[in-house]
């Protein structure tokens, strides 16, 4: 579904991704791991077309996406930051960001599920950072689309909207949906995730399920196994 | 592009300094009209004021929206919409709910005074379409600074230098250079160098129109020994068009290869 070729990015002179290739096959949920300044959110955001790659090519469903825009209306993204304008309440950024993508959309539904009813005409910038994390997730999750991609989706939410985010993407991923996700929480991963995608130095260093790691790390463990394969770069 | 710039205008015109900004073109208005009594004289003292605000709060606005929106325009890039018209629909916002602070906010209190009776209506007009082009300017300038920028509080501080140099210090180098050469013939220097800073233009401009030469200075004065009072409008609100054009024309080539 997603083909990542050769792919080169460099900051200044800070070589984040370096001739990265990687695969993602249609369905499943893919974890996107790595240390921190891996390349992850850099990787998600070339496939956004956030961050244009200095060389390679991604393909999304056979077709180039550098320089393109109409390819979005089949994704969904949650950015890792929810910083809205304070001066919009809750059900007009909703109803705006409808306006933007038309689109078929469920919030009804996810209004309920994450108890935002009393908020929706409170002002975003009068709301206190999980709820605003709601707010994100239902305009992550409120489109049908074939792709969805979780940038750090756990950031600052409660155990019960915990709850219901997983069962949200567990959810997704039975319609047959490509879900991608990069987080630190490692129970979440070894919760939710079929396969694993690590990052290091700009490149794929490991990919396969987590049992596969497990297996190639002798520990069943994820969190230590994954501790490991970043110690083993270090040494 | 349309739709961004719906919402970014009713974002603005919510925010409280939209209000503070009409209220206090309000009231300048009432004030000048009403001590003054004097609807020419209230232009002149409204040129000098317009053409010194305007570009500071457009460039204030410009960078302040910008940086306080990132997170959101992140959001709305990553929406199946193309980038290009995501920048231009925030500028024509910001820059269309400035000019309409400016345009109600004085025009409130002459309508009301009575210049549609009055002979100064053309000169008030032009004062509000000069205002209105400064507006687009400095908010395309200053969007440029802010799309090269990424530390904010540098944006800032270009923004506010790039501001202070045309409004001041240009003006400042200017007159030295008139100075230390003036054995020199200076006219066709001293007609590019206004071409090259949009508030002397605009100055210019306005005061060619008022026909008060005591007022117009050497370059004005230069400038329509050059082209003439009516050529010489027409060109500087064709030069003052191109201020508008090529700020915008950068803004789009920077799009396109910015990375968020």
């Amino acid at each position: 579904m997603i083909e990542f070729k050769n792919l080169h990015k460099r900051f200044g002179k800070l070589i984040v991704l370096d001739g990265l290739d990687l695969e993602i096959n249609k369905g499943g949920i893919f974890a996107i791991l790595g240390p921190n300044g891996s390349g992850k959110t850099t990787l998600i955001k070339c496939l956004l077309g956030m961050v244009i790659p200095n060389k390679g090519e991604i393909t999304f469903d056979k077709n180039s996406v550098l320089g393109k825009w109409t390819y979005r209306n089949n994704l969904n993204y949650l950015p890792q930051i929810a910083n809205f304008p304070p001066n919009l309440t809750v059900i007009e950024l909703i109803n705006m960001v409808k306006n933007l993508r038309p689109k078929a959309s469920n919030e009804q539904e996810l209004i309920e599920l994450f108890g935002l009813k009393p908020f929706l005409d409170k002002k975003l910038g009068n709301l206190s950072g999980g709820t605003n994390q709601k707010v994100n997730i239902l305009l992550a999750f409120m489109f049908d689309s074939d792709l969805i991609v979780l940038d750090e989706p756990t950031n600052g939410l409660d155990p019960i909207a915990l709850i219901h985010l997983k069962e949200m993407i567990q959810k997704e991923k039975e319609k047959g949906k490509t879900i991608l996700i990069t987080t630190h929480i490692m129970s979440f991963v070894d919760e939710v995730a079929d396969e694993i995608v690590f990052l290091l130095d700009g490149k794929i260093y490991f990919k396969g399920t987590v049992e596969a790691l497990k297996k190639q790390m002798n520990n069943d463990n994820l969190e230590h196994a994954i501790a490991n394969l970043i110690a083993k770069q270090y040494a | 592009m349309l739709k961004i710039l719906k919402y970014s205008f009713y974002d603005l015109m919510r925010s409280r300094w939209s209000y503070v900004y009409f209220l206090f073109y309000l009231i300048l208005g009432f004030v000048l009209l009403f001590l003054n009594n004097d609807v020419d004289k209230a232009v002149i003292t409204l040129m000098n004021i317009i053409i010194v605000l305007t570009p500071l709060i457009g460039t204030i606005f410009g960078v302040m929206y910008y940086y306080d929106s990132k997170e959101f325009t992140e959001l709305l890039l990553a929406l199946p919409i193309n980038r290009r018209k995501i920048f231009m629909g925030q500028y024509l916002g910001i820059s269309i709910s400035l000019t309409l602070s400016l345009l109600l906010g004085l025009g409130i209190p002459f309508v009301l005074y009575g210049i549609f009776k009055s002979a100064a209506i053309f000169n008030f007009s032009l004062l509000l379409v000069v205002g209105t082009f400064l507006n687009f300017i400095f908010v395309a300038l200053s969007y440029n600074i802010a799309l090269s920028t990424e530390n904010k509080i540098k944006g800032f501080g270009y923004a506010i230098l790039m501001w202070l140099f045309l409004a001041v210090i240009y003006d400042g180098i200017f007159l030295i250079f008139l100075v230390v050469f003036n054995s020199y013939p200076l006219d066709k220097f001293s007609l590019i160098a206004t071409m090259f800073n949009p508030i002397d233009l605009s100055r210019i401009l306005i005061l060619l129109k008022l026909d008060i030469s005591a007022l117009l200075g050497y370059t004005g004065a230069v400038f329509r020994k050059f082209f003439g009072t009516n050529f010489g409008m027409l060109i500087s609100m064709g030069v003052l068009v191109l201020w508008v054009f090529l700020p915008v024309v950068r803004m789009n080539l920077k799009l396109r290869k910015k990375d968020f």
